[in-house]
C-alpha cells in the first residue's frame, strides 16, 4: 500500500482561486464577442479579491503542508497579499492597453493570473523544487506577456531577449540545485539547513549555493546580472513593466530570502560578502546609468535595478530587522512603482508614442492631478518624507548600521542622493517647462483613475503612519528564524 | 567493459555535437542532433537511470527533433546552406570562447565533484522507473500539479503569439 501524504487544499486556496479565475477568463473569452477585455478584467479583479479573502487564515498559521514541500505561515501570507495587490493594480492599469486598435486581448489576464499563482507557490516554498516550478510558471507567462503587443517590434525583441537570458539563468539555478542535492541528499529547506549546520560542507555544495545565488540575482536584476532589464522594461507594455518591477521582483526576493535564511543561514559567512558586493555594485551602477537616460521607461528600469540594490542591503543586514525592512520596503515599492508606471502608461498614450522624459514638459499645466501624483511617486522612489519610500530606506539603512555594515550604508546614502537628480529632472520638466507641441488629449479611464488613486493613498498612508506596517513586516519574518 | 561503452558513447555524442555546429545543411544538423540525443540516452542508461534515458529518447530524439524536421521540410529550408565558413573570423571567435569556457569550467567541476562516487543507494528493490512514479504521485504531488499550470500557461502563450489578429 502506498502511503499518500496529507493534501491540504485550504493552504493553497489563494493560488487555486487565481488559477480558477484564469480558467474562467479563458472560457468566457471564447463566448463573448465584444468587450471580452472588460469582462475579463472584472473576473480577474473578483478572483484577486476572493484570493485575498482566502489568504487571511494564513496569517495565523505556522505549519508545513504537502509532505513538507510548502510553508503556510505569516511570511507566505504577507507576500501573497503583496502579489495580489500588484496583480489587482496591474489589471486596472492594463485595461485600456488591450482594447487599443480594437484588439480584444483578454488572454493577457489569463497569463497574469497564472503568473501570480506561480509566484504564490514560489514564496511559500519549503523545497527548491517548488521554487523552481513556481519560478518557471511565472517566467513563461511573463515571457509571453512581454511580447504580447502584436504591432510593436520592440515588444517582440524584448520578449525574445528575456526568454533566452531567462532560460539560461533558470538552467544555472537548476544546475546549482542539482549540485546541492548531490551534497545534501535533499532539496528540502530543513534538510539543507541540517546539512549546512553539520559543518562538513563540500566544495560541491558551495558551487551549488553560488549558482542558486546567480539564478536569483538574475531574477531580481542585480548587477552584474541586470543586462536584460533596460531592454525588456522598455519593450514591454508599461503596466506589465510595472508588474515585473514589483510583483516579479517581490516574489523573487521572497524566495531568495527564504532559501538563504531558512536553509543556508549556518553558512552565512560564505554568502554574505558576495551579496554585499552585489548590493554595492547594483546601487552604484543602477543609479549612475539612470542619470543619463532620456526614455522614462529606461530610467525607471535602471531605478528599479538600483532599488534591488537597496533591498539587498536588507539581506546583508540579516538578523530579523534586515528582512523585516525588506518586506516593508517591498510593500512601499509596490504602490510607488505601480503608480509611476500607471502614469507612464497614461502619458504614453496610444502605442506608447510619448515615453521620453521630454514628453513630460508642462504636464502640471495640462493635468495638475497627474503631475502631482507622478511627483509624489518620484519623491517616494527618491526616499523623501513623508512618503513610504523614505520610511523603507530608513528602516533598511538603520538595520544595516545596527548590524555594523557602515560602508554599505554610506554607499546607499550617497547613491540615493545621486538618484534625487534624475527623479527631480522629471518633476522639473513637469512644473518648470512648457511643451513644444500640444500633445493629444489624455484618455482617463475609471479603472486607471482607481488604480492611481489606490497607489497614491497607499504611498502616503503607509508613509505617514508606518508603525502598523512595520510591525506587520516584523511579524511576517518571524517564521524564517 | 562498462568504461569501453562509456567512451564509445561519449565519443559518438561529442563528434555528433561538433557536426551539429559545423555541418552546413540544416537537415544534416538536425540528424546529428538526434544522434547526440541517442548518445545521451545511452549514457543515462549506463548510469542506471533508465527512466531518464527513455524520456530522453522519446521526448527529445522522438518528439522535439521530429518537430525540427517538420519545420525544415515545410519551409523548404533544406535547399539552403548555412553560411558557416571556417575561414571566417567570427567562427573562430566562437570556438575560442567555447574552449576558454571549457578550460575554466573543467578544472572547477573536476575539483568540486568528488570522483569515484556512485549514485546514492535507494535501498529499494524497485526499479528506477517505479521509484520515480511513486515519489511523483505521493511526495511530489504538488509540484507535479503546478507543472500542469505551467504547461497550460505555455500553451495559452503559444496560441497568443501565433494567433492572427484582424
Amino acid at each position: 500500500m502506498i502511503p499518500i501524504p496529507e493534501v491540504n487544499l485550504g493552504g493553497i486556496l489563494p493560488a487555486l482561486v487565481l488559477c480558477l479565475a484564469g480558467l474562467v477568463v479563458m472560457m468566457l473569452g471564447l463566448f463573448i464577442r465584444r468587450g471580452a477585455v472588460a469582462t475579463a478584467a472584472v473576473v480577474s479583479i473578483a478572483g484577486v479579491l476572493i484570493a485575498a479573502a482566502a489568504n487571511t487564515p494564513l496569517r495565523m498559521m505556522d505549519k508545513q503542508a504537502f509532505a513538507g514541500l510548502i510553508n503556510l505561515d505569516a511570511y507566505t501570507w504577507f507576500f501573497n497579499l503583496l502579489i495580489l495587490i500588484s496583480a489587482g493594480l496591474t489589471v486596472l492599469t492594463s485595461v485600456r492597453y488591450l482594447t487599443d486598435d480594437g484588439l480584444d486581448m483578454y488572454e493577457y489576464f489569463v497569463l497574469l493570473l497564472f503568473a501570480s499563482a506561480g509566484m504564490m507557490f514560489m514564496v511559500s516554498a519549503n523545497h527548491l523544487l517548488i521554487v523552481f516550478v513556481g519560478l518557471e510558471t511565472l517566467s513563461i507567462a511573463i515571457y509571453v506577456l512581454v511580447g504580447i503587443l502584436p504591432s510593436s517590434k520592440k515588444s517582440k525583441e524584448a520578449a525574445l531577449k528575456y526568454l533566452l537570458l531567462g532560460a539560461f539563468s533558470s538552467a544555472v539555478f537548476l544546475y546549482g540545485a542539482a549540485l546541492l542535492y548531490g551534497s545534501a541528499g535533499s532539496l528540502g529547506f530543513p534538510e539543507l539547513a541540517k546539512y549546512f549546520k553539520a559543518g562538513q560542507i563540500s566544495r560541491m555544495a558551495y558551487v551549488g549555493m553560488g549558482m542558486v545565488l546567480v539564478g536569483f540575482a538574475f531574477k531580481v536584476a542585480a548587477v552584474p546580472f541586470h543586462m536584460w532589464t533596460p531592454d525588456v522594461y522598455e519593450g514591454a507594455p508599461a503596466p506589465l513593466t510595472g508588474f515585473m518591477s514589483v510583483g516579479v521582483k517581490a516574489a523573487a526576493f521572497a524566495a531568495f530570502v527564504r532559501v538563504f535564511f531558512q536553509s543556508m543561514l549556518p553558512a552565512q559567512m560564505n554568502w554574505i560578502e558576495i551579496i554585499w558586493l552585489l548590493a554595492a555594485l547594483t546601487m552604484v551602477l543602477g543609479n549612475l546609468a539612470a542619470i543619463v537616460q532620456d526614455n522614462i521607461k529606461r530610467m525607471l528600469a535602471y531605478s528599479s535595478i538600483a532599488h534591488a540594490g537597496y533591498l539587498l542591503i536588507g539581506m546583508v543586514a540579516g538578523k530579523e530587522a534586515g528582512p523585516a525592512g525588506m518586506l516593508y520596503y517591498l510593500l512601499a515599492y509596490t504602490f510607488t512603482n505601480l503608480g509611476a508606471f500607471g502614469v507612464v502608461a497614461l502619458v504614453g498614450r496610444k502605442g506608447e508614442a510619448n515615453v521620453m522624459i521630454d514628453d513630460y514638459r508642462g504636464l502640471a499645466k495640462t493635468n495638475p492631478f497627474l503631475a502631482l501624483a507622478m511627483s509624489i511617486f518620484l519623491f517616494s522612489l527618491a526616499g523623501i518624507p513623508p512618503t513610504a519610500g523614505f520610511v523603507g530606506k530608513f528602516t533598511i539603512f538603520s538595520a544595516a548600521i545596527n548590524a555594523g555594515y557602515i560602508w554599505l550604508v554610506v554607499i546607499g546614502v550617497l547613491t540615493s542622493a545621486a538618484s534625487v537628480f534624475y527623479y527631480f529632472r522629471v518633476v522639473m520638466k513637469m512644473y518648470m517647462e512648457v511643451p513644444e507641441t500640444q500633445p493629444a488629449e489624455l484618455q482617463f479611464s475609471p479603472a486607471m483613475l482607481l488604480a492611481l488613486g489606490i497607489a497614491l493613498v497607499g504611498v502616503l498612508y503607509i508613509g505617514v503612519f508606518p508603525t502598523n506596517y512595520l510591525n506587520l513586516a516584523a511579524l511576517s519574518v518571524k517564521p524564517l528564524f | 567493459m562498462e568504461s569501453l561503452i562509456f567512451y564509445l558513447l561519449s565519443a559518438v555524442t561529442l563528434i555528433s555535437a561538433v557536426f551539429v555546429v559545423f555541418l552546413r545543411r540544416p537537415m544534416h544538423n538536425v540528424l546529428s542532433m538526434i544522434v547526440v540525443m541517442i548518445g545521451l540516452a545511452g549514457l543515462f542508461i549506463l548510469l542506471n537511470a533508465e527512466f531518464i534515458g527513455m524520456v530522453q529518447l522519446v521526448v527529445y530524439a522522438g518528439a522535439v527533433m521530429v518537430l525540427f524536421l517538420f519545420v525544415i521540410m515545410l519551409l523548404n529550408l533544406d535547399q539552403i546552406r548555412l553560411p558557416i565558413d571556417p575561414r571566417e573570423g567570427r567562427t573562430w571567435i566562437g570556438v575560442g570562447t567555447a574552449l576558454a569556457l571549457l578550460l575554466v569550467l573543467f578544472p572547477i567541476l573536476r575539483a568540486v565533484i568528488p570522483s569515484g562516487t556512485s549514485a546514492p543507494e535507494t535501498g529499494q528493490t524497485m526499479s528506477n522507473t517505479q521509484i520515480i512514479a511513486r515519489e511523483l504521485f505521493t511526495t511530489y504531488l504538488l509540484p507535479f500539479e503546478i507543472a500542469s499550470v505551467l504547461l497550460l500557461a505555455a500553451i495559452v502563450g503559444t496560441v497568443i503569439l501565433a494567433k492572427k489578429r484582424s
